[in-house]
C-alpha cells in the first residue's frame, strides 16, 4: 500500500486499483472542529478533481476533491455519529471514502509524504 | 421637494473619472425606442401632496376591496380576521426594521421570535424542524423540489394536478435553469390524481408534490402516497396554502410527508394585493442539512444562560457560495413575526375553534349554493374552500357577481385559461369573516345571475 498526497490536502492510500481517501492532519488543523461530513453515495462516478464530499467545520464548509478518477465504493459511515474522528484521527480512522481507480497513471501527479511535508512547511 | 445629494459639479467630476461625457452616455446600451425621450405624456410635472392624495384616493375608491363587500375569494390567499394587536406589536420599534438583524449580541428578541415561529410551523405541519421562513408559498414549493433533488440525487419531480397553477408555473420557471424534469397535469373535476401520482413514481423520481387541501379544496389521506414514495426512494412534498386547515385536518407530516411547505399569509398577514407573504418550510431532522434558508437554534452562552443564534449557516450562500443549498438565505421576518403573534394569540384551542368555525360556515355555503338549480358541488371533502360547477363559464359569472357587489370566488377559467373542461368551475372560500348577510347576498346574486 502506498500513500500519496494532493496540494489540496487530501491523502490517498492505494492498494492495486483500490484507494482510501481522507484529509491530512494539516487540513483538519486548519479547519477547526469538524461538525458534519457530507459523504458520497457508493456507486458515484467521479473524475480527478471532482468534489464528492464536503467537510463542515465551525469555520467553513470545505469541498474534498477526489485525488483520482474512479467509482466510489464505500464511505466511512462512522463519521455520521462521530464527525470529530476527522479531527482526532484524520489519517486513519477519520478516512472519508473508498474509491476504485479507473486510471492508476493519475497517481503520477501526486506527492509522496516527504514532498507533501516540504510543501506544507512552505505554506 | 426632491432630495438630490449630488451637485452638478459632483456629477461632472464622477463622469470625468469614468470617461463619460454625459449621463445619457451611461444608457447607450438601452435601445433608443425603449428610452423615455421626455416627460410622460399626460402626467403633470408637479402636483401638491394634497392633490396627489385626493387623486389616488379617488382611484382607490374604484376598487372593490375585500373588506367592503361579501368576499369569497381564496385559491391560495385567504381573508381572515387579524386581531388589531398583531399589527400593533409588529410595528414596535424593536421589530420593525428594514433588515432582519441576526447578530446574536444585539438581536436576541428577533432570534427568539424566529425560534418560536419555527417551533409553531414544525408543530403545525407535523415535522421535526422548520426554517425561519421563505419568501412565499410558491418559492418554498420550488425550494422543496430542489431539496428533494439534492437528497435523492434524482432530477424528476411529479406534480399533482391539484397543485396551485401559480406554484406549478414558478417551478417550471426555475426548472428551465436547473434541468429538473417536471411531470405536471391540470386538475380533474372527477377526482384527485392520487392514482396517476402513484403510477408515475419510478427509480428516477426525486419527489411527488401534492397540495393539501388541493387547489379545488379537496382533502385526501396522503399516507398511501407517502408509502409509495418511500418504497421508491422518492420524497413526498406536501403543500399547504391554507394553514388554518391544519386546525381541523391531520397534518401532512403525520401522514408521512418528508417536506411540508406552505403559504403562511392566512395567519397574521393580510391579503395585501398579493404580497409580501411568508413561505413556510419544514422537514425531517435527517434532511436538515439539505434544507434551504435561515435556521435559528437555541443554545447556551458562556455563562450557561439560554440564548438564540443562527445555526447550520454553512449550508448558506454567504459561506458556501454557488454550492449553497439555496440562493435564498434571508427570510420574511416581519410577516413571520405577524404569523407567530397571531398563532400565539390563538393558541391550540383558538386555532381549532377558528378551523371549526371556518368549516361550519363553508358547509353552510356549499349546501346553499348546491341547492341552486344547475349548480353542482365538485368536492366530496373540503375544509373552508370548495369548487362548484356552474351551468355556464364561471369567469363571466364572477364579473356579473362583482357588478352586484359580491366578490363570489375565483373562476377556474382564470386559473386555467383555455382549458374547456374547467371553465365552468368556481372556487369558493368561506372564512370566519363571512357574515350571514354576506352568505345570503352571494346566494341571491348567484341565483339572479344564473336565472
Amino acid at each position: 500500500m502506498t500513500r500519496y498526497f494532493t496540494q489540496d490536502h487530501e491523502w490517498i492510500d492505494v492498494d492495486g486499483t483500490s484507494g482510501i481517501v481522507g484529509i491530512t492532519d494539516y487540513a483538519q488543523s486548519q479547519l477547526g472542529d469538524i461538525t458534519y461530513v457530507d459523504l458520497p453515495a457508493a456507486g458515484t462516478a467521479v473524475k480527478k478533481g471532482d468534489a464528492p464530499c464536503v467537510v463542515d467545520s465551525v469555520k467553513a464548509a470545505s469541498d474534498v476533491y477526489s485525488p483520482v478518477s474512479g467509482t466510489i465504493t464505500a464511505a466511512n459511515d462512522a463519521l455520521g455519529d462521530a464527525p470529530e474522528l476527522v479531527n482526532t484521527d484524520p489519517e486513519t480512522g477519520g478516512w472519508l471514502f473508498r474509491i476504485d481507480l479507473s486510471d492508476a497513471a493519475e497517481l503520477g501527479g501526486l506527492m509522496d509524504k516527504a514532498a507533501y511535508d516540504a510543501y506544507v512547511a512552505e505554506l | 421637494m426632491r432630495y438630490l445629494p449630488l451637485t452638478p459639479d459632483d456629477r461632472s467630476a464622477m463622469l470625468g473619472v469614468i470617461g463619460a461625457g454625459a449621463i445619457d452616455d451611461l444608457f447607450v446600451d438601452v435601445p433608443a425606442e425603449a428610452r423615455l425621450p421626455g416627460p410622460v405624456p399626460g402626467l403633470p410635472l408637479r402636483q401638491t401632496e394634497m392633490a396627489v392624495e385626493r387623486h389616488f384616493s379617488a382611484l382607490a375608491r374604484q376598487n372593490k376591496a375585500a373588506s367592503d363587500h361579501p368576499f369569497f375569494l381564496g385559491a391560495g390567499a385567504y381573508k381572515h380576521h387579524v386581531p388589531a394587536s398583531v399589527d400593533h406589536l409588529i410595528q414596535r420599534g424593536e421589530f420593525l426594521t428594514a433588515y432582519t438583524p441576526y447578530q446574536p449580541e444585539i438581536a436576541q428578541g428577533t432570534l427568539q421570535v424566529l425560534f418560536e415561529f419555527q417551533t409553531q410551523v414544525a408543530r403545525l405541519f407535523g415535522c421535526d424542524v422548520a426554517n425561519a421562513s421563505m419568501y412565499d408559498g410558491s418559492t418554498a414549493c420550488w425550494e422543496a423540489i430542489g431539496m428533494a433533488g439534492r437528497v435523492t440525487r434524482r432530477r424528476k419531480a411529479v406534480l399533482s394536478g391539484g397543485l396551485h397553477p401559480h406554484y406549478v408555473s414558478v417551478a417550471k420557471t426555475m426548472a428551465r435553469f436547473t434541468g429538473d424534469t417536471l411531470d405536471t397535469a391540470t386538475p380533474d373535476l372527477g377526482g384527485t390524481d392520487m392514482a396517476r401520482l402513484i403510477g408515475a413514481i419510478d427509480a428516477e423520481t426525486s419527489c411527488v408534490v401534492v397540495q393539501y387541501p388541493d387547489v379545488l379544496g379537496r382533502i385526501e389521506d396522503l399516507a398511501p402516497l407517502a408509502a409509495a414514495c418511500q418504497a421508491a426512494g422518492a420524497l413526498l412534498i406536501a403543500v399547504v396554502t391554507e394553514p388554518v386547515a391544519l386546525g381541523a385536518c391531520r397534518s401532512p407530516g403525520e401522514m408521512g410527508a418528508d417536506i411540508v411547505v406552505g403559504e403562511g399569509q392566512s395567519l397574521g398577514v393580510g391579503l395585501q394585493f398579493g404580497g409580501p407573504y411568508v413561505g413556510l418550510f419544514a422537514t425531517r431532522d435527517k434532511y436538515v442539512r439539505q434544507m434551504p434558508g435561515r435556521l435559528c437554534g437555541e443554545t447556551v452562552d458562556a455563562t450557561g444562560k439560554r440564548g438564540y443564534v443562527l445555526t447550520l449557516s454553512t449550508r448558506e450562500q454567504h459561506i458556501r457560495r454557488e454550492k449553497a443549498t439555496s440562493n435564498i438565505c434571508t427570510n420574511s421576518g416581519l410577516c413571520a413575526l405577524a404569523f407567530s403573534i397571531h398563532m400565539t394569540l390563538l393558541g391550540e384551542r383558538g386555532l381549532r375553534d377558528l378551523a371549526a368555525l371556518n368549516h361550519a360556515r363553508a358547509v353552510q355555503v356549499a349546501d346553499r349554493l348546491a341547492a341552486i338549480p344547475g349548480v353542482g358541488l365538485v368536492n366530496d371533502t373540503f375544509f373552508n374552500e370548495f369548487t362548484v360547477i356552474l351551468p355556464k363559464a364561471a369567469r363571466a359569472v364572477v364579473h356579473e357577481l362583482a357588478a352586484r357587489g359580491v366578490l363570489g370566488g375565483v373562476s377556474l377559467g382564470r386559473l386555467y385559461p383555455g382549458v374547456a373542461a374547467l371553465e365552468n368551475g368556481l372556487v369558493v372560500a368561506v372564512t370566519e369573516v363571512a357574515t350571514d348577510e354576506d352568505i345570503a347576498a352571494l346566494e341571491a346574486a348567484l341565483k339572479e345571475v344564473l336565472a
